[in-house]
């Protein structure tokens, strides 16, 4: 069962966690990325490209699931503007066991910040800019090349 | 036969449309191709693809390098590379 959800509303963590545990997999890891104020961002913002992302989450959510056998996947993602603290991601995997379930976590998380076409824009002190890509994301979505 | 064309983030901005329909001539047949008549036609593209490194496409929703053929294609999308979801470091 995989859920992959796109858009600007507020995450419901304990909904989703909730939500995944139907599944009835002995193991549910999760992961929440909550936007930084690092370096001063008062506002961050994302762009996506509606379609495609939905696309692209689906399909690593469907690799992921087949390499560890998940009994479920979700993928929550929120777009437009954030100020820190917000939600603004959060990956879930269920499967029979947890090494299982964190690795596919894992893998999740590395691969959809390189493979899901989204653009960030960060606002410093009224400045808004577009952050630029990371080679460390690529790095980390490299080790689970096979 | 028309096609059309998205810009996302500073592509988006530097063209100043996030979106159009054009009707490219028979021979603009790949990404880059499509990218040069593009520029050719109008500053404002030519200011926003001036860097061709930085640019990355998909053609029909399917992410192809620039040399790919547009030969039917729908949808073509123009972007800098993906900065990833998820939080603004770690």
């Amino acid at each position: 069962m995989i859920r992959v959800v796109v858009g600007p509303d507020a995450i419901d963590t304990a909904g989703e966690l909730d939500r995944i545990e139907v599944a009835g997999a002995g193991a549910v890891a999760s992961f929440t990325g909550l936007v930084r104020a690092d370096d001063g961002v008062g506002v961050l913002e994302l762009e996506h490209y509606p379609g495609a992302t939905e696309a692209a989450l689906v399909a690593l959510a469907e690799q992921a699931t087949r390499r560890w056998s998940l009994a479920a996947a979700t993928v929550i993602h929120r777009v437009g503007p954030m100020t820190p603290g917000t939600r603004i991601v959060l990956v879930a995997t269920a499967a029979a066991h947890r090494a299982a379930a964190l690795d596919a976590c894992a893998y999740l998380i590395d691969r959809l910040k390189t493979d899901a076409p989204f653009w960030k824009r960060e606002t410093r002190a009224g400045e808004a800019r577009w952050v630029d890509a990371r080679q460390g994301d690529d790095a980390a979505a490299a080790r689970w090349h096979d | 036969m028309a096609v059309r064309l998205l810009y996302f983030a500073w592509v988006r901005e530097a063209v100043g449309t996030g979106e159009e329909l054009v009707d490219p001539p028979a021979g603009v047949d790949t990404v880059a191709a499509l990218i040069d008549w593009l520029a050719a036609r109008d500053p404002a593209h030519a200011d926003a693809f001036r860097d061709r490194a930085r640019l990355r496409a998909a053609v029909d929703q399917m992410f192809v390098p620039l040399d790919a053929s547009i030969a039917g294609a729908k949808e073509v999308a123009i972007f800098p590379p993906v900065t990833g979801g998820e939080a603004t470091g770690e």
